[in-house]
């Protein structure tokens, strides 16, 4: 496969995505609620790749859908340059949304069933408008190259005449349509079997280069999560827990559920003195853990850690953790 | 030497669809002794999870299926036997766990019902025996609080202590060959090892032969003795497993594990794909059938099906292709614009 670059030239953006202590709740009935995401705050530089790693409930899709404002978080800030989304009315909103796209989980469903797959990719464009001198099927035809698929064989198809990849090489296409700035993709190869999910892979890291994107990859795959990131954050339980540089994250990264992830690939060994866990069962979102969420399965919780709650610190540069028990300079 | 437990000659298994026959397992064959471990892998559409179900005896003759070939399970003709003579082996021979472990429990059963139930019907035990052995059962699938859990509801419980469960159901009767079908795929990543771990464990504790079907080959290194790779309802290699990953024979399984990308490989990296998708199992291609997407592939391949033979490797290996690899695997990935 080969991606052209035909439909866009390559160049960066400079806004950069940032989202200040953002909290999202969602109510259950009986005055509780699900904290979902309790207060995470990030920040993507234009041009690069922030992953965010977790396993199922700890808030990672919520964290990546408020930064769209779907829906938008119950406090804190999303900035996209000099734009603060959270204060938009619903006008300006729109128009801001359209410079950030989202690719989901299953491509199928993301998919209007009814809809060629000619106008599923310009959708977006037919909504904006459409200025430019170039004639509509030539722009889809030049996207659907550039995302590897042939557009003689797919552009009159309806999404269940095509296989699951090839469906989101489609919802891929659709994205980059909008020339967005910044690509949120919420677990987009976990529905994919493995051949599959390399081709989607190399696509989105050639495609971020080419269109000059940055991109929040949601995933729980922490060799995936890697591959593709220049800066993994680890969330649990609503929380983030770990800020680290995807290069050396599986040497240098100093949080024990960082370190539990990391033991869980298998095939990898347990030599980490943090990688054990102590008990099995998730608490619940409804009622977190005081102090650090994650004393309950650590194995090196104190007293301290049920009475405070862990800031986020540096301990070398670019690399943010909160736990008490690590000291500054023990991820080099 | 003994009779394998195991044996599984020429399988075949067949879906009359309206679109025509559609050939889910195509030819499969082997065997597994006592206390051995078999990993299964491969893509969706490969047959993986038809062939398991094939040899448990699930699937089998019927309006719209067809089973030819044999599989012989400690001595019993699976397909050959009555249905109640299947029923005899299941729970007492062989066992199964499946990837959802909601839909394999019933929502409205207490978790211990579903653990007397098969002990007083295959073992006769009386109604507290019963109790006391799905206690212990429970126990020793590592459930905290055995008792108080056996009288819980499904629902109580996370998606790792149901897992649990439908281990413990599987044991319950002893088995003598547990088939386990992607028995964590549906569960998080820190629960998946744990229970892979528990699997291994009993499977050396209690001497059982365990298959192990998966997609995803990281479960099945390091935890089974042997591996069979499959595509489009066949073998394409088979081999112990340190061999299959470390010096890979056929393309397609050179090219599966070099897909996947490692905790190693530098960020930014591109990943090895394999071109295309699977054939359409209705009109499978002459020849290999991975030949179209083979980077190797000659004129010969498209038209000549390869057997599954040794072809000069090491005892209890086998790969269908007709230039089959020699060299080790080696790591290495493409840097972007590098």
């Amino acid at each position: 496969m080969t991606v052209t670059e035909q439909a866009a030239p390559a160049r960066t953006h400079a806004s950069t995505l940032k989202a200040t202590d953002v909290v999202v709740e969602f109510p259950v009935g009986r005055g509780q609620k699900v904290h979902a995401v309790s207060g995470v705050s990030l920040e993507v530089p234009p041009g690069t790749t922030l992953g965010i790693l977790g396993e199922s409930g700890c808030g990672k899709s919520t964290i990546g859908r408020a930064l769209i404002q779907l829906p938008p978080p119950d406090s804190g800030s999303v900035r996209l340059g000099d734009l603060e989304l959270t204060e938009l009315g619903s006008r300006d909103l729109r128009r801001a949304r359209a410079r950030m796209q989202i690719i989901m989980q299953d491509p199928v469903s993301a998919l209007n069933p009814r809809r060629k797959v000619k106008d599923l990719v310009w959708e977006g464009r037919s909504i904006w408008g459409h200025d430019g001198e170039t004639p509509k099927e030539v722009l889809v035809d030049d996207m659907l190259r550039s995302v590897g698929l042939d557009p003689e064989a797919v552009r009159d198809k309806h999404p269940h005449e095509l296989s699951g990849g090839q469906c989101q090489r489609v919802c891929i296409a659709r994205a980059l349509m909008m020339d967005p700035e910044v690509l949120i993709c919420d677990e987009p190869v976990s529905s994919l079997d493995v051949s599959v999910q390399a081709q989607i892979l190399n696509l989105l890291e050639t495609s971020a280069r080419s269109f000059g994107l940055s991109m929040v990859f949601i995933a729980h795959d922490v060799s995936v999560v890697k591959n593709i990131s220049d800066q993994v954050m680890v969330m649990y339980l609503g929380k983030a827990c770990e800020v680290v540089p995807s290069d050396e994250m599986h040497r240098t990264s100093v949080h024990p559920y960082t370190r539990l992830l990391l033991a869980s690939i298998p095939g990898e060994p347990q030599d980490h003195p943090h990688a054990q866990q102590v008990s099995v069962e998730l608490p619940s979102p409804l009622d977190p853990p005081s102090g650090c969420r994650f004393r309950t399965r650590c194995p090196i919780a104190t007293d301290r850690c049920a009475a405070e709650e862990p800031r986020m610190r540096e301990i070398a540069p670019g690399h943010t953790v909160a736990c008490h028990h690590v000291a500054v300079g023990a991820g080099k | 030497m003994t009779a394998p437990l195991l044996e599984v000659d020429d399988l075949h298994t067949t879906f009359r669809t309206p679109r025509g026959a559609m050939r889910a397992v195509d030819g499969v064959s082997l065997s597994l002794a006592a206390g051995e471990t078999l990993g299964i892998v491969g893509e969706s559409g490969s047959g993986k999870s038809v062939l398991g179900r094939t040899i448990m005896g699930l699937i089998t003759n019927g309006p719209t299926t067809e089973v030819t070939g044999s599989v012989r399970l400690a001595g019993v003709d699976v397909h050959g036997v009555k249905p109640a003579g299947r029923r005899e082996l299941w729970g007492t021979t062989v066992a199964m766990v499946f990837q959802d472990p909601m839909t394999s429990l019933n929502p409205v059963k207490r978790v211990g019902l579903h653990l007397t139930e098969s002990l007083r019907l295959h073992k006769g035990l009386s109604k507290g025996a019963a109790r006391e052995r799905a206690v212990e059962l429970l126990r020793q699938v590592g459930i905290p609080e055995p008792a108080r859990r056996a009288g819980q509801y499904p629902h109580e419980l996370s998606g790792g202590m149901r897992q649990r469960v439908v281990i413990a159901m599987a044991l319950a009767c002893d088995p003598q060959l547990l088939i386990a079908d992607e028995p964590t795929t549906a569960l998080d990543v820190t629960v998946q090892k744990q229970i892979l771990d528990l699997l291994q464990s009993l499977a050396e504790r209690l001497h059982m032969a365990t298959i192990l079907v998966s997609h995803d080959l990281g479960t099945v290194a390091g935890r089974t003795d042997r591996v069979a790779v499959m595509y489009a309802g066949r073998v394409a290699e088979s081999a112990g497993t340190d061999a299959v990953f470390g010096t890979p024979r056929h393309p397609y399984s050179q090219a599966l594990i070099e897909s996947i990308p490692s905790i190693e490989s530098r960020p930014h990296s591109l990943l090895a794909t394999i071109e295309g998708s699977p054939p359409n199992m209705l009109a499978p291609p002459a020849g290999c059938r991975f030949a179209a997407r083979c980077r190797y592939a000659v004129d010969r391949c498209r038209v000549e099906a390869p057997a599954l033979e040794p072809r000069g490797a090491a005892a209890g290996s086998v790969v269908a292709c007709h230039f089959p690899l020699t060299a080790p695997l080696h790591h290495q990935h493409q840097e972007v614009g590098a």
